[in-house]
């Protein structure tokens, strides 16, 4: 049966009011746009109300708006957004849910106690944007090397680095924890 | 090997009764052997491994040329071919292995990426392993045909019949790995200062001043 996001968003506004920044549609596809606070509160009530069931955490990314243009800057309330793209294997949906972090400290509650696949995708998160996500069982950089200084994908890292291409620091393995 | 042969006498009572004996260089005759016996390291990390599987398998057939028996161990290659971008997270283990190959060795460089860092002019691609490794051939393209491969092998072949050993020599002791890691933190500003800075601190265009109606 199709999920009805009409009213998903009617009770994911009652529910936590304060939390909402947005709820915008593109292309059929439905966005919620929340404050990073109760984060993880309203992704459980995704995940485990029955009308939206929300039970597969398909990735966790995240977008720098800096230097965005303007216009489309100023639909980004803070600098970053975690966006976790939800399934819901019982309805045949997908929904975003983009959490709006602010520069200084770019800091969000970690998903990994609803979602075991939050593991990867908060680390690729935080090596690739710095966003620190609090609750992480092992938040190590999981692509660039565990010595390598910097989030390369944050708008103000220079594309061509700077120099560890040409000397790259000396790959380390550093245990887990 | 008849370039190399000083001249054949038959033995006569030899085992057999029709076989002779040709003279030749110890070297000469290790060159002809290690020409006609490539055995290939293959690294390949992208799309130009495509390419080099194809250059193996039967259309192009490099079998022809001594140099199919592929050997995913370094210690039993003399061969290295560098297919793919190499990272900076990956160029330590590229070394290692070449490293652990036994001598003589050759390289081959193949495509755009090995050789200098292709399309890929970013923070984290080596632009070109032969900062790092010394190379033989270099292979254009992106990636290269097949044929360009099997000319690289017979340019290396040539090499070995020619007596060639590596095109530079490179300082063992400087090994790569021991490099000193710039220091990135303080470094940061100075490098690119045009690209630091808060949002907060871009110009901001203003959306009610630049309307027309205002």
């Amino acid at each position: 049966m199709p999920i009805d996001y009409a009213a998903l968003e009617k009770s994911i506004r009652e529910k936590f009011a304060g939390d909402v920044v947005a709820w915008t549609t593109f292309r059929g596809q439905h966005v919620l746009h929340l404050k990073r606070e109760n984060v993880i509160s309203a992704l459980k009530f995704l995940r485990d109300d029955p009308a939206a069931a929300f039970a597969m955490l398909t990735d966790v990314t995240c977008v720098d708006s800096l230097r965005l243009p303007t216009d489309m800057q100023n639909e980004y309330p803070e600098r970053f957004a975690v966006v976790y793209n939800l399934t819901s294997l019982a309805h045949n949906a997908q929904l975003r849910v983009k959490a709006y972090v602010p520069e200084d400290p770019s800091e969000i509650d970690s998903a990994v106690s609803l979602w075991m696949s939050a593991l990867w995708g908060e680390r690729e998160a935080y090596d690739m944007y710095g966003v620190t996500f609090k609750g992480h069982p092992d938040l190590r950089r999981i692509l660039t090397p565990d010595n390598f200084q910097g989030h390369p994908l944050r708008k103000d890292y220079p594309l061509k680095g700077r120099g560890e291409r040409d000397n790259f620091p000396k790959y380390q393995d550093i245990p887990s924890k | 090997m008849s370039e190399q042969t000083q001249g054949g006498v038959s033995a006569p009572g030899a085992k057999g009764g029709d076989a002779g004996f040709i003279t030749t260089k110890l070297e000469a005759l290790m060159d002809w052997g290690r020409r006609n016996s490539l055995w290939p390291m293959p690294f390949g990390t992208a799309c130009c491994a495509i390419e080099m599987m194809a250059t193996l398998s039967s259309r192009y057939d490099l079998a022809r040329f001594g140099a199919e028996v592929i050997r995913f161990s370094p210690r039993q290659s003399d061969l290295m071919i560098v297919s793919g971008r190499i990272s900076i997270k990956m160029m330590p283990v590229l070394i290692e292995i070449y490293n652990q190959m036994p001598e003589p060795k050759w390289c081959i460089s193949m495509g755009a990426c090995a050789s200098s860092g292709g399309v890929f002019d970013t923070y984290t691609l080596i632009q070109g392993v032969d900062q790092f490794i010394p190379v033989d051939v270099y292979i254009p393209g992106c990636p290269p045909r097949p044929e360009s491969l099997v000319d690289a092998l017979m340019m290396i072949q040539g090499k070995i019949t020619r007596h060639e050993r590596q095109t530079r020599t490179y300082d063992r002791t400087k090994h790569p790995l021991d490099f000193e890691p710039v220091n990135l933190v303080s470094g940061a500003a100075e490098a690119a200062p045009e690209l630091t800075g808060s949002r907060h601190s871009l110009p901001q265009k203003d959306l009610v001043a630049s309307s027309p109606d205002a």
